[in-house]
């Protein structure tokens, strides 16, 4: 099945003419037709400008010379702005919202000739760990527990990208990760999602939650496909001033590549309380693997991780609290009724045009930023998250790259949803330090767990080494032999 | 000469401090690449990032910040080679963001000063304190439409500089003083060009009042936007009579934002301490430090032109006019290179009496600036010439100067066409003086009896009668010879 391929194997198809690039889209706009009613993976689908680009691909296709992606099929997280395609950020405040020019990121990858098949589900803002707080309702994780019929969660924010590339509805998928957002929805729909270095993709275009944070991703079903999608979405932007110039390899080399001698760190903090066996029997099944592939295992320590969720819930919000400032009913948003003052106009605009968990957020925000409390929450969290980069740092002295679980638990169901929302943010515990630190950050699928669902481990790289957690997580990934399929996926009715 | 205020209870001693917006020339934006044109259509001059638009990112304008330098320069100030852009959170109609970028614990520029000068001829220094990069906001207009508001960013994103001032000033007239001087720096550094109508430079004035020196600053209301130096005196004066009667009724001054009205000649409450803004300043993300070299700093001095207090001191020095007349003449750049233009290789007096009065009156009489000026400082200079050698007098000069300013010709073209040569022939003028002694005996009899004052009398009437072009000084030799004789 054309839907099964990845992009590798689909690029090359095409290439040799086994397919047709209208023939490879149209079976991924059939399967989004059929799927997503159910999966919700998508806010906006755009087939008909998809399989128009899938012409123009293969003439391009026919002339030789074609980019890498020609023909490739994606969908786009709603949070990147795309040239008169509606983007929503899955809000109501900005529901309607069709940008005029698109963003770096989807610029490069219509440049390497990618068609998109529409615009991915999200949490709102990409605030959320479980897709749960999308304006535009949830996603459905396309795999199930054996012999259960709840309804997971795709993790989040992601999850709508992570839902179409595991369920065949797109071949890769652009993601954005704050605090865990590409990382986690990985893991939770047995997919690769790498979170590339903090300024390694322009974040010019794509709507802002926490901007010291945001970065933009790729979401595949193998490694390979993750470094080609990178090497069309990195590099530097003058747009965007914290993107950084640094040349951007060519990713796929290091695909393969050996790991004699490397040197791969296992922080002892991450073994966190109340951890599932199964996740740390998986983790252990990854040093394993590594350790047979040549690499040499080695205890590191990351002091400060503990702090790292409580300071991300500090800065993240801080920065959205701003971010979000200007959809204030005036410009943005559909306009509340019956405001007698500007002041009353806002609140009823934000109060309506908001989801809870990021009205929860801005609150959280403007309070620890606000006179008193500054230097006692966001002031301090600055100083912590300093230290957090400097155990980064040590660490990366004495190893290349660190191995850790993804998340401490695999998908949960929708009616699982902790009510209590700090309950919720333990999602992220193993993702927010690396985002804190701006490192780039993997994972990969590795195993099923006892009831049929996928576990991902995570790898953490230097600074602008994403080369080296590629060739590592290849590896894992063939050391792993991950096959297995979600049961809700095209070709298998829904 | 200190300024005080008489109070019912005695002296009250104002002190003040003035935070100025000054808009910085600029092609484009502090953060992007939009035009800063005045007075184009309303959104002509916006971009995707000035309006705020979702995803959009500010990319520092070097240019923006050379003139920061540049004027941090000009005020001697420490120019800080780590400076920080911070947000300025504050709901606001005007802010398309919801917030402004600004610069908060980490300014660009810091202490500096500025020496300004007093009608009695005294001089003092203000201390800068900070000087900061920020953008300003859009405008809204609401009373163009029953129903709706317009919304105009031509604005939006312009870079300001925000000069704020050590609570020095102790006096209207020291405000007065300090903001033409401000102005007058950044003129010449060709950094703001300070036109207040315009809103090109715009000030908030922080008023407190104290009993003695040695007492603390009591409460301070700050005056939001005051845009004439005018109004800034005068909003001082009636600020600090409201704070006095306050404080002498036993009552309390509020720390407050006021606003002044020149109507009504008060100032009222804008808001008060209580629901003032908490702006949750913050590092903006979206922007690196900015990091700049000294070798560039120093660079930039290379290019810095002689300053107003510099050229003042030198044209005194080289020129030798008063300190007045340097003022006068340094007030403004054009002037004083128009001036030194006329006065180099010549007398530099005669050439500052020339130009700050009948030349500044001539430009006054037809409203036309020194640029527009139609006498060219090569023919004033020539002018002066002529009076030197003897080709004309100083009274017919001004009727030259005048012909001059209608026709822009040469002044020697002038003279020739109209004959104004002065006549220096003793003989012609000896016949001129015996022809008038003898029409008034009279008055020959009368000088001769002692009435002096009737030597004035000849003087006028052979000037007369030789239609001005005598030279008053052989009219004299020659008049005193046969009168006195």
């Amino acid at each position: 099945m054309l839907t099964d391929l990845t992009i590798a194997q689909a690029a090359e198809g095409l290439r040799k003419k086994e397919f047709s690039a209208v023939e490879l889209t149209k079976a991924h706009t059939e399967a989004v037709e059929a799927l997503n009613g159910r999966v919700n993976a998508y806010i906006t689908v755009t087939s008909d400008k998809a399989l128009e680009a899938a012409k123009k691909a293969d003439s391009t296709l026919v002339a030789g010379e074609a980019p890498p992606l020609t023909g490739i099929p994606l969908g786009i997280k709603d949070l990147f702005c795309t040239n008169g395609v509606r983007t929503t950020a899955a809000s109501k405040i900005i529901g309607n919202f069709v940008p005029p020019y698109e963003s770096t990121v989807t610029a490069k990858l219509l440049e390497n000739g990618a068609i998109f098949l529409g615009k991915t589900n999200l949490d709102e803002f990409a605030m959320g760990s479980g897709n749960l707080t999308s304006a535009f309702g949830s996603v459905e994780n396309p795999w199930h527990r054996k012999d259960d019929a709840s309804v997971l969660v795709p993790g989040g924010s992601s999850g709508g990208s992570a839902a179409a590339v595991a369920a065949r509805m797109a071949m890769g998928a652009t993601g954005t990760d704050t605090g865990g957002s590409i990382r986690q929805p990985a893991a939770y729909c047995g997919i690769v999602g790498l979170k590339p270095t903090y300024g390694r993709c322009s974040r010019w275009g794509t709507i802002a939650f926490a901007s010291s944070l945001d970065q933009a991703g790729p979401m595949t079903r193998s490694v390979e496909d993750a470094a080609i999608m990178l090497s069309a979405m990195a590099g530097a932007d003058p747009k965007d001033s914290t993107c950084a110039t640094v040349a951007v390899p060519d990713y796929r080399a290091a695909c393969g590549r050996s790991l004699k001698g490397l040197r791969v760190g296992i922080p002892a903090e991450y073994r966190a309380p109340g951890m599932s066996e199964e996740i740390l029997a998986v983790w252990q099944k990854g040093v394993d693997m590594l350790r047979e592939a040549g690499c040499e295992i080695v205890d590191v320590s990351l002091p400060h991780t503990k702090y790292g969720l409580a300071t991300y819930y500090i800065i993240a919000p801080a920065e959205c609290s701003s971010n979000l400032a200007r959809y204030d009913g005036v410009r943005f948003g559909e306009r509340a009724e019956g405001a007698t003052s500007l002041d009353d106009l806002y609140e009823k605009t934000r109060h309506n045009g908001f989801g809870e968990e990021v009205r929860r957020r801005i609150l959280m925000g403007t309070y620890v930023l606000s006179a008193g409390y500054y230097d006692a929450y966001y002031l301090k969290a600055q100083k912590v998250r300093t230290l957090i980069q400097r155990d980064f740092t040590q660490a990366f002295e004495k190893v290349d790259v660190l191995l850790t679980p993804t998340a401490p638990t695999a998908a949960f169901a929708r009616d699982e949803k902790p009510e209590d929302p700090v309950q919720m943010y333990l999602n992220d515990i193993f993702t927010v330090p690396a985002s804190m630190a701006g490192q780039p950050a993997m994972s990969v699928p590795v195993a099923l767990d006892g009831k049929g669902l996928p576990l991902g481990l995570q790898l953490i790289g230097k600074h602008f080494d994403e080369e080296t957690i590629i060739a590592v997580g290849s590896a894992l990934e063939k050391a792993a032999g991950f096959t297995a399929r979600p049961d809700l996926r095209a070709g298998v009715s829904a | 000469m200190s300024y005080t205020i008489e109070g019912n209870t005695g002296a009250w001693e104002i002190v003040v401090g003035l935070e100025v917006h000054a808009q910085v020339i600029s092609n484009s934006k502090l953060f992007s690449g939009a035009s800063t044109l005045f007075g184009g259509e309303p959104n002509s001059h916006v971009s995707l990032i000035d309006a705020g638009f979702p995803g959009m990112l500010p990319v520092i304008n070097h240019a923006c910040v050379e003139q920061a330098v540049r004027t941090g320069l000009g005020l001697k100030a420490r120019i800080n080679l780590e400076s920080r852009f911070d947000r300025k959170n504050y709901f606001y109609a005007d802010l398309p963001t919801g917030y402004q970028i600004s610069q908060f614990e980490l300014p660009i520029i810091g202490t500096g000063v500025v020496q300004i000068e007093l009608s009695d001829g005294s001089t003092r220094d203000i201390g800068i304190t900070r000087l900061h990069l920020e953008q300003d906001a859009g405008k809204l207009m609401h009373d163009q439409d029953p129903k709706r508001s317009f919304v105009d960013l031509n604005r939006a994103g312009v870079a300001l500089m925000e000069i704020v001032s050590e609570p020095d000033i102790r006096s209207p007239e020291e405000a007065g003083a300090y903001l033409r001087k401000l102005r007058q720096i950044l003129r010449y550094l060709g950094t703001c060009d300070g036109n207040m109508e315009e809103g090109s430079m715009r000030a908030d004035v922080n008023v407190s009042v104290r009993k003695s020196a040695s007492e603390p600053f009591r409460t301070r209301c700050e005056i939001k936007n005051v845009n004439s130096i005018r109004f800034v005196m005068q909003a001082i004066e009636i600020e600090a009579a409201r704070q006095i009667e306050i404080w002498e009724n036993g009552g309390e001054v509020d720390q407050e934002t006021r606003l002044f009205d020149p109507h009504k000649g008060e100032t009222r409450s804008l808001r008060s301490k209580e629901d003032a803004h908490d702006y949750r300043y913050f590092p903006d993300p979206d922007l690196l430090p900015l990091v700049i070299e000294q070798s560039w700093v120093d660079q930039i001095k290379q290019t810095l032109p002689e300053l107003p207090d510099e050229k003042r001191a030198r044209f005194q020095q080289d020129y030798g006019i008063t300190a007045y007349d340097a003022g006068v003449l340094v007030a403004e750049q054009a002037t004083a290179d128009f001036y030194e233009s006329v006065a180099k290789g010549r007398d530099g007096k005669s050439a500052a009496a020339w130009v700050t009065g009948d030349f500044f009156a001539a430009l006054n009489r037809t409203g036309k600036s020194i640029e527009e000026s139609p006498v060219s400082a090569a023919n004033l200079g020539a002018m002066l010439d002529l009076i030197a050698d003897g080709t004309i007098n100083g009274k017919i000069a001004k009727e030259v100067l005048e012909d001059m300013f209608e026709t822009g010709e040469t002044p020697l073209a002038i003279v020739d066409r109209k004959g104004l040569r002065q006549v220096t022939d003793t003989g012609a003028i000896e016949a001129t003086a015996d022809e008038i002694i003898s029409k008034n005996a009279d008055k020959v009899a009368q000088y001769k009896g002692g009435k002096d004052k009737l030597f004035g009398f000849f003087v006028g009437q052979v000037m007369k009668a030789t239609g001005g072009k005598a030279n008053p000084a052989i009219v004299n030799d020659i008049l005193r010879k046969k009168l006195d004789g």
